[in-house]
This record gives structure tokens, C-alpha cells and sequence, in this order.
């Protein structure tokens, strides 16, 4: 069985001024499998992820989502169009409850802007969507609990529970394990792993023992361009990526 | 809606309704006016309190409507079905056209923006005679439809009332519909909203003009009131003092902006009477800027904040500061 790219970028490159962030990036993602995208601090991995799903634009380079090219969408038809994507810090809504955090992102999926008269609370199409994307990430036993008064392992399981209620075929997750425990840790991976069937995920990560476990394809950056690719075998064995990056391991 | 903010709005809108057998003309007329003020400041909460939009410029969209009451009455008065919609419209349409630009922009640039813009339709019928100049015109005849004379200050209280409550409703509906949860989405976070797949432009586009528009509703009803109107009505200090009102009242809240807009004009008479200050009445800018300092100062989340604090008084203060707010925000 041939895998089906969901998300492809192509030669992708992000200038700010001088500086080259990102260079000439080139990647895939296919349904069923993780591909993680590791780097050192300022190696271009968040500015990878905002021009993949649209937050900024590419300098040069394209986009392409599900066979179209998207390159010129903005954020919101990106998302609409099936990417779902979490921060590396919390964006939650933090003044609303764990439930309405997620039916205000499976809202999106079906936004009925001029319905004014019905009322958001009861609707269950959106309610039903909310509910499932909470249980699936852990959180059913706080659905009514104020967003803001999560754990911080608990608002990362909420970011990706908001990410799923929008019901995505690609996910792009920017370091959904940072600062998590060990238990959190393990519970995150199991989460991964259940959601790789049906999804392309995109994870960015800085815990060198997940990325190794969880992955099935690594992208190594250094100052913004691709220096290794391939599978996690490979990647260990590169001679540019121990001297590059995992020279400290 | 929770029990007791239902029974509150229950009490509020049953005492209003029942002032006019009490009052006399005098009080009539006031509480008239904090009506008219309360529904403007119903209008500014949808953008401020509900989607996070610092408007400064709330007082053209309230102008327009005031002006358009006037300039648009024929001699012999206007029938109030074609009038209310049409100054509604007016205010509605340049609110399009000042959200469509101003939006463009965030935060500070966004308060000068719509400033610039509320002080462009000011200097229109401040410098020219299109509106009279600085005198302002006056509305010969005040409109009416059938037994609905709004010569009659008892019907224009009446009337003034349940657009007020039109309005509370109308907002209250609105807040809890799909549209309303998104606004308050793109107050909380507005990138979070982009990257789950709203477009937020439109939906801030649409608020703005409805916005306008209520306020525009508020601006008809007090140049029919008022019989006359003057630029002083699009001037700064108007959309300041609407600010002020839902400030004070507490943002977040449409009780807070109802709340809001009798206290400022409450306490706006009660500084301004001779009866308590004598001579220094006329100096009662100071006493009523003093106090709204004070009691933004005490009270940071306006006045609807006060049971809150009265209870963290009462009950463990410790676990009442970590708990209330966050929960507080949620209930909203």
C-alpha cells in the first residue's frame, strides 16, 4: 500500500531581513506516520510550522495541502481545509471552560454565523464533536473545569483536543511534550500513537528519547536547512547529524 | 443566565417600568436619558467588553443617528416606521465603512483610528452648514405612529424603555449564539481563532457595524428627546464618557453597561446639584472625575464586581482571590 502525502512542502524558504530562518525546506506528510522535525533552538523548526499552516507566508517555496496548493491561503481556509495545528506555548482560552474551549474549535467546522437566536451551549453537533475530541485527549472527567486552572500537562492535552475537535487531517504539533513529566510524558505518546492512524502528524520536539520512539521519519535542521532525512535508523547512524546536532548525546 | 443575574435584569426593567408612576416630569426626563445612554453603552460593550475592540469613536455612530432624526424629518413630522430604521442605517452604513478600514489595524493604532474617524464626521457638521455649525438644528416635529407620539415625554419614556430591553435581549441572545461565542474567542485569543479556522476580519466587521448601529438607535432617541442636536454629540468626550460607563459598570458583563450608564449619570447629577454642593457645582467635573477614579481604582472589575468582593470579604479570602476570577470569567 502506497501512502497518501497529505502535506507536502516544497523548497520552502523564510527570510527576515538578512537572516535566512528557513532554507529551502522540503518535506512530506503522509497519512499513518509521524514525521518529527528536530533542531537547536533558533534551527527555523516554529517558523517551519507557521509556514506550513499558513500564519506566515514563504518568501519562496509552496505549500501544498491535500493535493491542492494552498500556498497563497490564509491561516483560517488552511484550517477550515483540514490542518490543525498546536503552539509550543498554551493558546488556549483560558477565562473558558475546558468544553467550550473545544466547541468554539469544532465550531469552526461549522461556524452558522447568523444563526444569532440559537444558543452555542446547547448545540449539540458541535457539543458531540467537542465531547469526543476531550475524551480522546484524557480530559472528559474536566470538561467544566475553567481552562485556565489546568494543570500544565493538562493544558497540552487540551491543545490537542482543540486541535482535534476541528476534526484535521494533518496535524502540526510544536513541542506538545515541553515540560511535561514522566507520566504526562508517557500518556502524550500514547495519544500520538493512536492518533497516527487516520493522520499526518508533524512533530516538533526537543525530547530526544521520544522523538526516537514515536517517530517513523526525522528531518534534522541546522540554521534553517535540512541536514538529514530519513528514518530514525538512518538519522542516528548520519555522520553530519552527530557532529552537527546530537555531538553532546 | 444563572437565576440571580436573571432576577437582577427582572428588577431592573420592572423598576424602570414602574419610575413613571412615581416620578415627575423632571424624573422622567432624566431617567429617559440614562436609558438612551444605557442602550449606547450596550452597543460599546459588544466591541470592548465582548470582542476585545477599543473603540473611541462610539460618539459619531451616536451623532449620525442624532443627525439623521433631524436632517431627514420633514416639516410636519415623520412616521417612526421609516425614521428608526433609516437613521439605524445611517450609522450602520458609516460604521461599515470606518470598520471596514479601521480594522485593519490592532490595539492603540485601532483606538486612534476610530478616534480620527469620529473626528472627521465632528468637523463635518462642526464647519460646515450642512448641519447647522456649532449651533447645531433643531427637530420641529417629533416623529409619531398612530398612538405612539413621541411629543408625549410618558410614550417617549415608554418607548425609550423597550428598546432598552429590545436591545438587553437582542445582545443577551446574541452573546450565547455561535456568532457571540466566536466574538469572545477572538477577545481571548484571536490567533488561536485564525489557526482553528475562523476568519476573524468578518466577524469583527459584522460586530462593529451592528455595534454602530445600536448605537445609531441610541443617537435617534436622543435627538427626539432632545429635539435638538449639535456637533457636541460626535465629540470626544462623548465616546470618553461611554468608555467610562462601561469601565465603571465592569466590562464583560451587558448588566455592567446598564449598570454603568446610571451610575455615571447619576452621579453626574448628583455633583452637578446646587441643592447639595452650592457654588461648587459648577466645578463638578472634579468631584465626578475624583470618584470614578476612586472607584475604578477600588473596584478593577467595575461596579457588577462588587458582590464578588463584599463575599471574598465574608468568606476565605485566600481561596476566594485564587479561585473567583478565573471561575468568574468562566461563568460569563
Amino acid at each position: 500500500m502506497t501512502a497518501q502525502v497529505l502535506l507536502r512542502g516544497r523548497e520552502l524558504t523564510r527570510r527576515w531581513g538578512g537572516l535566512v530562518a528557513v532554507d529551502r525546506v522540503s518535506l512530506e506528510l503522509e497519512r499513518g506516520s509521524v514525521h518529527a522535525v528536530i533542531g537547536t533552538n533558533g534551527a527555523g523548526k516554529s517558523t517551519l510550522i507557521n509556514l506550513l499552516s499558513g500564519e506566515i507566508a514563504p518568501s519562496s517555496g509552496e505549500v501544498q495541502l491535500l493535493g491542492s496548493d494552498v500556498t497563497h491561503w490564509p491561516q483560517p481556509k488552511r484550517a477550515r481545509a483540514g490542518l490543525g495545528r498546536s503552539y509550543q506555548r498554551n493558546t488556549i482560552y483560558p477565562s473558558f471552560g475546558v468544553i467550550e474551549n473545544c466547541r468554539l474549535a469544532a465550531q469552526a467546522r461549522r461556524q452558522q454565523p447568523w444563526g444569532w437566536w440559537r444558543d452555542a451551549a446547547r448545540d449539540e453537533s458541535t457539543l458531540a464533536a467537542a465531547r469526543d475530541a476531550a475524551a480522546r485527549a484524557g480530559l472528559t472527567a474536566l470538561l467544566d473545569r475553567p481552562a485556565g486552572l489546568l494543570s500544565h500537562g493538562q493544558k497540552r492535552q487540551l491543545e490537542i483536543a482543540m486541535c482535534l475537535a476541528t476534526a484535521p487531517e494533518v496535524l502540526l504539533l510544536d513541542e506538545p511534550l515541553a515540560g511535561m513529566g514522566a507520566e504526562e510524558t508517557e500518556r502524550m505518546l500514547a495519544l500520538l500513537a493512536e492518533l497516527k492512524h487516520g493522520h499526518a502528524i508533524l512533530l516538533v520536539e526537543h525530547d530526544m528519547d521520544a522523538v526516537f520512539r514515536i517517530a517513523d521519519r526525522i528531518t534534522v535542521m541546522v540554521n534553517g536547512a535540512v541536514i538529514a532525512s530519513g528514518t530514525p535508523d538512518d538519522v542516528r547512524a548520519s555522520a553530519e547529524v552527530r557532529t552537527a546536532y546530537l555531538g553532546d548525546h | 443566565m444563572d437565576r440571580s443575574k436573571l432576577a437582577f435584569v427582572v428588577a431592573v426593567f420592572a423598576l424602570l417600568a414602574a419610575w413613571p408612576l412615581a416620578a415627575g416630569s423632571y424624573g422622567v426626563d432624566l431617567v429617559t436619558k440614562i436609558m438612551v445612554y444605557a442602550i449606547f453603552a450596550l452597543s460599546l460593550e459588544l466591541l470592548v467588553g465582548t470582542t476585545g475592540l477599543v473603540c473611541f469613536g462610539q460618539a459619531a455612530f451616536f451623532g449620525i443617528g442624532a443627525y439623521a432624526a433631524v436632517l431627514l424629518s420633514p416639516a410636519e413630522g415623520a412616521s417612526l416606521v421609516w425614521l428608526l430604521p433609516a437613521c439605524v442605517l445611517a450609522a450602520g452604513v458609516y460604521a461599515l465603512a470606518v470598520g471596514a478600514l479601521s480594522l485593519r489595524t490592532k490595539g492603540v493604532y485601532f483606538i486612534m483610528v476610530t478616534l480620527a474617524f469620529a473626528q472627521m464626521a465632528y468637523y463635518v457638521v462642526h464647519d460646515t452648514p450642512f448641519g447647522g455649525g456649532t449651533d447645531g438644528i433643531y427637530l420641529t416635529a417629533k416623529p409619531s405612529l398612530g398612538v405612539l407620539d413621541l411629543d408625549r415625554a410618558g410614550v417617549l419614556y415608554g418607548f425609550t424603555l423597550a428598546c432598552l430591553a429590545g436591545t438587553f435581549v437582542f445582545l443577551g441572545l446574541l452573546l450565547r449564539s455561535p456568532f457571540g461565542r466566536a466574538l469572545a474567542g477572538i477577545r481571548v485569543n484571536e490567533q488561536r481563532m485564525r489557526a482553528t479556522g475562523f476568519s476573524t476580519y468578518p466577524y469583527k466587521l459584522a460586530a462593529f457595524t451592528l455595534s454602530g448601529a445600536i448605537a445609531g438607535l441610541a443617537g435617534f432617541l436622543f435627538a427626539v428627546k432632545d429635539g435638538v442636536v449639535n456637533p457636541e454629540l460626535m465629540s470626544w468626550h462623548l465616546s470618553g464618557a461611554v468608555l467610562v460607563m462601561i469601565i465603571l459598570g465592569g466590562l464583560g458583563h451587558l448588566r455592567g453597561a446598564l449598570i454603568g450608564a446610571f451610575a455615571f449619570a447619576l452621579l453626574q447629577e448628583f455633583f452637578q446639584s446646587v441643592a447639595v454642593f452650592g457654588a461648587f457645582a459648577k466645578h463638578w467635573h472634579l468631584g465626578l472625575g475624583l470618584t470614578i477614579i476612586g472607584c475604578v481604582a477600588l473596584l478593577p472589575r467595575g461596579l457588577i464586581g462588587l458582590p464578588a468582593r463584599w463575599r471574598e470579604r465574608l468568606g476565605g479570602r485566600a481561596f476566594a482571590r485564587a479561585a473567583l476570577p478565573a471561575a468568574e470569567e468562566a461563568a460569563r
